[in-house]
């Protein structure tokens, strides 16, 4: 039997109270894929002012363009001037704004964790419990990897830290709008109960 | 074809209709001076590159038409970054390309390389590093689209030497492929329906007419709107012009040291129609006091500008010209509606009643007495045919020149209003009169601004480039002493210059343009005249002014625009 961890399940009320929805705006930005560009987007946010709260960068299929989802912190200036600016940057193609609740979002953890022979045991358990994997073994310390939603990564790095977390390295998320869907629809008719 | 990479660089901008270029040589460039000797372009050497920047401003702001400066690598690179920062600031259409170091050696601190695409990225609309000589039509068409379309503004080239001698199959592109750039020029048609009936609705209504109507050549239209509307128009620093200031609607210039009526009939409208202006600090005062009862109306072509400062209740994304035909064409579409708009005979009134009250004023004393500034450009502008093309500097005398002056025609004003660049004048005259060889160009410089860019004078001497220069000499850095003496309590820090070192007539002379001194109201008249004779030379008239006068109304910065101080009687015995 495997039980999977289902974030912010049951201790929070409403998901909008969730860490991270209130002040960050996940923005999804297609841009060619050109000598500079990740320099114009970096230089227009401290230029003007705006927080870059994560940043990832990669290729899509079409090899003229690159996708960067950039989580900004929406308290540090409007959201809607953040895109009317960056919209200006000739080689930004085209800017999605991706509501948290209307999209769904990954992000990869790696964390380097003290596991001796006393504590291994647990470690290895938590490990499955949030579906990761071991990534390297080393006489005392584990290795792992955690993929999932932002909160569900902040979950595990805090239960993780009480073995003693010696390095922890994490992506920045990557996100896409959510597929239309019938039970969408329902769920705006009814009101989100949470 | 096989051509060098240089030869293709001049061959493209031969084929973007480039008739001039400013510009010095150097290192890395080398490579593309070579084919300018045998080009239809005329290139105009200057004696420092920051010139060559303000010079290909000026010639964009008279023309309309982009300017072009080349300059090498590093230093020279360097060197023009101050005009590309104006340029963005005021949106002027110009084209700069730079040398750089040869692309093998790029990122090695090779001599005089410099990162000036990276140095440039936030003051330019964007910039290119070529680094294949095939690339190098396409770079060049789509430089010239990106400065000149939707928003204008300077963009950069940076040309690595090794691309310039490298060889191309010569080619020239039909159209220009930038999928992520697609400036939108019509608004709305909806919003142009909202802004007519929100237009019918005002009782207290004010065009609040900015740069971007002159960018968009929309003179001639607003001029029509203003006509079928009534409504009445302030031009900001950088408009002034774009309405007749002869015109009984027009109310001058608003914001910081705007007169009592274009600021203050901003503040008790029930609406402004902003018209590609930016609600720039200048203008609004401390923001959250600005035109407190008003809606807005907002048209620009950046939609970023759109609610960046304040919140429209129309935004119409588009350029000005063809915003205001569709305006007028929608009044004209439902003449029942046009009858039936608002009367606003009351606001007109109140409005001639402050004009009456609070006219722009200083005081001449007798003819022999001091010099005061106003009075020169007074006598300067009534003794020079309409359409003379006026460029300044930053400071008191920039701001005595935009109240004093009457502009009546569009492009007949050129200053640096959004970055304030002193040493702006004299290059930008130069540009301006290269542009508009048969047009006085009358440069009003103060004396802080022209020592910083006088050289250029030689520049003109040299290449027969007549302007005139009228130099207010108050042997001051006279904006700062003015803000020292009215808020740092008289403590007057590092703002004196000296009436007479330099000697300006003797350094205009060396330069070799023709140089007078005036010293008292008498002369002026007739200095005027004789400098207005001489056209085979540039000429500079030194007025020695009052270092005292200060530039009235003001509302002091960060202050509400309600708070203006009309003049020297009103501030107190602080
Ligand atoms: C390059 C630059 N440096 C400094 C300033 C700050 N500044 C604004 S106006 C001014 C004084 C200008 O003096 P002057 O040219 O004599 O003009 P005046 O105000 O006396 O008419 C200064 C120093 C500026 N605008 N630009
Ligand atoms: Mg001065």
């Amino acid at each position: 039997m495997s039980i999977s961890y289902i974030p912010g399940n049951g201790s929070l009320a409403d998901p909008s109270d969730r860490v991270g929805v209130m002040h960050h705006h996940v923005l999804s930005v297609l841009v060619e894929n050109r000598a500079g560009v990740l320099a114009r987007i970096a230089q227009l946010f401290s230029r003007r002012g705006y927080n870059i709260f994560s940043l990832a960068v990669a290729p899509t299929d079409d090899s003229r363009f690159s996708r960067i989802t950039i989580v900004v912190d929406v308290a540090s200036a409007p959201l809607e001037q953040i895109t009317k600016q960056l919209h200006k940057l000739i080689n930004v193609i085209k800017i999605s704004e991706l509501d948290p609740l209307e999209s769904v979002e990954c992000e990869l953890l790696v964390a380097t964790v003290n596991a001796d022979i006393s504590s291994r045991g647990h470690v290895m358990e938590l490990v499955a419990l949030f579906d990761g994997k071991i990534i390297d073994v080393g006489s005392d310390k584990l290795t792992v990897l955690v993929t999932g939603e932002p909160d569900k990564l902040d979950d595990f790095s805090e239960l993780l830290s009480s073995f003693g977390i010696v390095e922890l390295q994490r992506t920045g998320r990557v996100a896409l709008a959510k597929l239309e869907r019938q039970s969408n629809k329902l769920k705006n008719t009814t009101g989100r109960a949470g | 074809m096989k051509l060098t990479g240089a030869q293709a660089l001049i061959k493209s901008l031969e084929m973007q209709g480039v008739d001039v270029m400013f510009g010095l040589p150097g290192g890395a460039i080398l490579p593309v001076y070579d084919p300018i000797i045998d080009s239809p372009i005329r290139h105009i050497l200057v004696r420092h590159e920051q010139g060559a920047g303000h010079m290909a401003e000026g010639y964009a702001h008279a023309t309309g038409r982009p300017g072009v400066a080349m300059v090498t690598s590093g230093p020279a690179a360097t060197n023009i970054v101050t005009p590309l920062a104006d340029a963005y600031m005021d949106s002027v259409p110009i084209v700069v390309i730079t040398g750089q170091v040869a692309t093998g050696s790029i990122g090695t601190d090779a001599f005089q390389e410099a990162d000036i695409t990276g140095i440039t990225m936030s003051v330019t609309k964007h910039n290119w590093l070529v680094t294949d000589a095939n690339d190098i039509p396409n770079v060049v068409s789509e430089a010239f689209h990106v400065a000149t379309t939707g928003r204008p503004g300077p963009v950069l080239i940076d040309f690595p030497k090794d691309v310039a001698n490298a060889e191309m199959d010569w080619y020239w592109p039909t159209s220009v492929d930038m999928p992520g750039y697609k400036p939108n020029s019509r608004g709305h048609s909806k919003m142009i329906a909202a802004a007519v009936k929100m237009m019918y609705e005002a009782t207290r209504p004010i065009f609040y007419v900015g740069g971007g109507v002159l960018k968009a050549r929309g003179s001639e239209a607003l001029a029509e709107l203003v006509e079928l509307t009534g409504i009445p128009v302030v031009t900001t620093l950088m408009a002034r012009g774009a309405f007749p200031d002869e015109h009984p609607l027009c109310l001058g210039m608003p914001g910081m040291h705007g007169n009592y009526t274009a600021v203050t009939s901003m503040q008790q409208a029930d609406l402004l129609i902003a018209l590609g202006s930016r609600f720039d600090d200048r203008v609004t005062g401390k923001l959250d006091g600005f035109a407190p009862h008003a809606k807005v109306i907002h048209v620009d072509i950046d939609p970023a500008e759109l609610g960046k400062l304040r919140r429209p209740d129309v935004p119409i994304v588009g350029d000005c010209r063809s915003v205001i035909e569709d305006i007028i064409r929608a009044i004209k579409a439902d003449p029942d509606a046009y009858q039936q708009r608002a009367d606003i005979s009351d606001w007109i009134k109140t409005i001639k009643e402050w004009q009456a009250k609070h006219p722009l004023k200083y005081d001449q004393p007798a003819l022999s007495g001091v010099l005061k500034p106003q009075f020169v450009i007074e006598k300067l502008r009534d003794a020079n045919p309409s359409d003379t093309i006026v460029v300044s500097g930053v400071g008191q005398h920039q701001m005595w020149a935009s109240q004093y002056w009457k502009f009546n025609h569009p492009y007949t004003w050129i200053n640096s209003g959004g970055l304030g660049t002193m040493g702006f004048a004299v290059p930008a005259a130069i540009g301006a009169k290269v542009g508009k060889p048969d047009r006085v160009v009358w440069a009003i410089d103060g004396d802080g601004c022209f020592q910083m860019t006088a050289q250029e004078l030689v520049t003109a001497s040299m290449e027969r480039i007549p302007i005139k220069v009228a130099l207010l000499n108050n042997s001051y850095l006279g904006m700062v002493r003015q803000w020292q003496e009215m808020f740092y309590g008289e403590r007057y820090s590092e703002v004196y210059l000296s009436p007479d070192l330099p000697d300006y007539v003797k350094w205009a002379e060396a330069m070799g343009c023709a140089s007078f001194r005036v010293e008292n109201a008498e002369e002026v008249g007739p200095a005027i005249e004789k400098a207005n004779e001489i056209n085979d030379r540039p000429v500079v008239v030194e007025f020695r002014t009052d270092s005292s006068e200060k530039v009235f109304p003001m509302v002091p910065a960060g202050v509400s625009n309600d708070n203006i101080i009309l003049g020297p009687e009103s501030l107190g015995g602080k």
